[in-house]
């Protein structure tokens, strides 16, 4: 049967015809939909973990029994759990484990732009490259193969191009006899302890070696010859604007880029006039290429940064451009907090007691857009609160009030939680706030352990927030209503002045949970033309459903869309002239 | 089949459905026996920002990206993004655009006014230009919100593809109970190209 999939479509289908029994990740874009599509499988038990780490120790725990599992996370996800997985390395495994990285050229929606073909590198683990959704369901089903071949964790690489493009699929049978887990003991390839991984590390070597080899005579890596002029060695999406840019070049096609199967290399190098490696990011391919003394052309002409187009390749081959002449400058269209989004309040009020803010990553981070622009700082998952651990240790007593961390219920229970351990243990002064929205928003809200849902939708336990903290050894903890500024302010500023550690949670869900009896909106509101003075006050919250009319009056008045708006309050108390109401 | 492909763009804002008509576009042309890829970005821009999505067609596509400069079609949600997308439609292209304006947030703060004369800035440019009232059709079809798909009928006459394996696509990507005002308003969108 044909269908049309996306690559993470693709991917959990593959999963599911290779037998896979667990499947666990840790949400990020461009990976998320893989776990939300494995749900459609009966078979595979799937579930969000609380940070990618967690996922690959539940999918290493499961492999040990012999299941076969699947773990998947987005680049900056391998940074969480590379510690287990340089490990995993070494014991190898029991039922094959596949790991996902989805990459993120272009940041699409990322805060960097590393290429995870490095981890496969200095992990030493095979990794290998689809370049669409038909290879995304075959590469899958062979990754479990080498996986239990070779005794060793598969990476499969995919790019946002790859993970969000769809293509013509054609679908296969999940495998008859999946192996049922049972205990397998085996403590001198599971237990790492020096005297044992010392072994191990040899097996590593040797597997890499025999898979350069073996990777000469895989059909996944193919030379396509036809003109012989320009050879090109390409991977993954590179692979595909290079067929439509070059559609006449030779092309060495590797789907596994991970060892190199480097004989090929020069066979393929032997037979065309010049040779090029195209390839989005770091010159992965082309330095080790050049390294066994094969001259190559590669980042002279593709920049390190950003994603390939078929045009930039067109570009960096001299080729002439299609693209006309840009249009003139149009006001940008930056993502927004939605209408009624709980954070909008909390950033308002941030901003009014100009507090110093240490940021983390979910949909508040867009508080640094303006007109709010309350965010100082954002590094990574869950850094906010030892950041701002790390700022009042140092500042004088005075500045140090002004320090806040804020970060998000996910964020807080993927590795803040550490940061607050910590904060607490050393006596740090500053305060957290926990924009609890019941929800992993910005990914497309999943379920998390504070949620109350499992990613399979059953009900399940619920993360107590203020016994946590408790628990933890915060002194102050108080839960507000971010909608309501005055609270805000009034629980922020006291919170802000204390000289210990001093925990917020708000409570006020976000508004795009469907789940019936979380969000309810509220009335709509609407602005009274006669009674708006054109102040601007309520512009300041940057709610998207209200718009400045220039037009209206002498100097301009606010009007409300009432189809955006939710009815969540917040613009009505900062007119001071009540000139917003219930809409009639 | 020749082996030309069909580049098809679709852009507009971040909630306007644009996901779902590169979905039913897609299908349509699956089922009419083509190769198909898509290709958009999810995340930040879901929420009111700029979305393209790029949909390709032919015997055998590589790329999932539009080349810059080769749209043969570009399908508009909204006029600034339209225009603003222009760049990646070939010279000579179709424009088939909803008379919409949503105003970014620099506008919707009273910074910068939204640009004016869009309509016949883009028919300047495209004298093979449609201009759709998305939104008022799709009220005549019993629902604001099917815009999308008043657009997609528009978008239909213009591809040389039998008109049942559109309405076999709708019906299998639209939820069951949407799907009588969707297919009044594919009809409707139809009637205009
Ligand atoms: S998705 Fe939820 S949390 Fe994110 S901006 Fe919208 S309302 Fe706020
Ligand atoms: S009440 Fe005001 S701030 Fe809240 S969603 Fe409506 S317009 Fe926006």
């Amino acid at each position: 049967m044909k269908e049309i999939l996306s690559g993470n479509e693709a991917i959990a289908r593959g999963a599911y015809e290779a037998g896979v029994k667990v499947a666990c990740a840790y949400p990020g874009t461009p990976s998320t939909e893989i776990l939300e599509n494995t749900t459609r499988y009966q078979e595979i038990d799937s579930s969000w973990a609380t940070n990618e780490k967690v996922a690959l120790e539940v999918g290493i725990g499961a492999s040990f029994v012999g299941a076969r599992s699947l773990v998947t996370m987005k680049h900056v996800g391998v940074n969480v759990a590379a510690d287990p997985l340089f490990t995993l390395s070494y014991t190898g495994v029991n039922g094959g484990l596949l790991l996902i990285c989805a990459d993120d050229p272009e940041l699409h929606s990322s805060q960097n732009e590393q290429d995870s073909r490095n981890y496969a590198k200095f992990a030493k683990i095979p990794m290998l490259e689809p370049a669409d959704s038909q290879e995304c369901l075959e590469f899958t089903k062979l990754a479990y193969e080498i996986s239990e071949r070779h005794d060793t964790p598969v990476m499969l690489r995919t790019t946002t191009r790859i993970s969000h493009s769809k293509s013509v699929v054609t679908l296969g049978e999940r495998v008859a006899t999946v192996a049922e887990p049972k205990l397998a003991r085996n403590a001198a390839k599971f237990v790492m302890l020096p005297g044992n991984a010392r072994g191990r590390h040899y097996v590593v070597e040797d597997r890499i070696t025999t898979l350069s080899k073996e990777g000469c005579s895989m059909p996944i890596n193919r030379m396509e010859l036809r003109d012989k002029k320009i050879g090109v060695i390409t991977a993954g999406i590179s692979y595909q604007h290079v067929r439509e840019a070059l559609p006449e070049a030779s092309v060495l096609k590797l789907g596994m880029v991970h060892p190199l199967p480097f004989d090929l290399i020069r066979e393929f190098a032997s037979k065309v006039d010049k040779l090029y490696v195209v390839e989005e990011l770091d010159a992965f391919i082309e330095d080790q290429v050049k390294a066994i003394g094969i001259p190559v052309t590669g980042k002279e002409i593709i920049s390190l940064c950003g994603e390939l187009t078929p045009g930039r390749v067109r570009k960096a081959f001299g080729l002439p451009e299609n693209a006309q002449g840009t249009a003139e400058k149009l006001p940008g269209r930056p993502p927004n907090m939605c209408p009624g989004c709980p954070h909008r309040g909390v950033f308002y009020t941030l901003k009014q007691l100009n507090a110093y803010v240490s940021g983390d990553i979910g949909c508040y981070t867009l508080g640094f857009m303006p007109p709010l622009s309350a965010m100082d700082t954002c590094v990574c998952m869950g850094a906010s609160i030892g950041m701002a651990t790390g700022a009042a240790k140092v500042l004088s007593p005075e500045e140090r009030k002004k320090v806040v961390a804020v970060i998000g219920d996910s964020t807080f229970l993927h590795t803040g939680v550490n940061g607050l351990m910590d904060m607490v243990y050393n006596k740090g002064a500053a305060t957290v706030i926990i924009l609890d929205n019941r929800i992993t928003a910005m990914t497309g809200r999943q379920e998390n352990p504070g949620s109350g849902h499992t990613l399979m939708n059953e009900p399940t336990n619920a993360i107590d927030f203020p016994m946590l903290c408790k628990a933890i050894g915060v002194k102050n903890i108080r839960t507000i209503n971010p909608l309501d500024l005055d609270e805000c302010r009034k629980v922020i500023s006291e919170e802000m002045e204390r000289p210990e550690t001093s925990v917020i949670i708000t409570d006020k869900p976000c508004v795009l949970i469907k789940k019936e009896g979380v969000f309810t909106p509220g009335k709509p509101l609407a602005v009274v033309e006669d009674s708006c003075t054109g102040c601007r006050a309520c512009l300041k919250i940057g709610c998207p459903a209200i718009e400045w009319v220039p037009s209206s009056g002498k100097k301009g008045k606010a009007k409300i869309d009432p189809l955006l708006c939710n009815g969540c309050d917040v613009c009505r108390q900062l007119c001071k002239f009540s000139a917003i109401q219930e809409a009639k | 089949m020749s082996d030309k492909i069909t580049n098809i763009l679709l852009v507009g804002v971040g909630g306007q459905g644009i996901l779902l008509a590169a979905e039913i576009l897609s299908e349509t042309f699956m089922l009419a026996g083509f190769d198909v890829k898509k290709s958009e970005i999810h995340g930040m821009s879901q929420r009111g920002g700029s979305v393209v999505s790029h949909v390709r067609y032919g015997k055998e596509v590589f790329s999932p990206m539009v080349p810059e400069g080769e749209g043969d079609i570009l399908f508009g949600f909204e006029l600034m993004e339209s225009y603003r997308y222009l760049p990646l439609l070939k010279p000579g292209g179709t424009v088939i655009v909803n008379d919409l304006c949503i105003a970014p947030p620099a506008v919707l703060l009273g910074q910068e006014p939204y640009p004016e004369g869009l309509e016949l800035k883009i028919q300047e440019l495209c004298p093979d230009c449609l201009l759709v009232d998305g939104q008022n059709l799709a009220i005549q079809a019993g629902n604001a919100r099917a815009a999308n798909t008043v657009l997609l009928g528009a978008v239909s006459k213009r591809l040389d593809i039998e008109e049942k394996f559109w309405l076999e696509a709708i019906e299998k990507m639209v939820p069951k109970k949407a799907l009588a005002v969707n297919l009044k308003a594919f009809a409707l969108g139809r009637s205009l190209g």
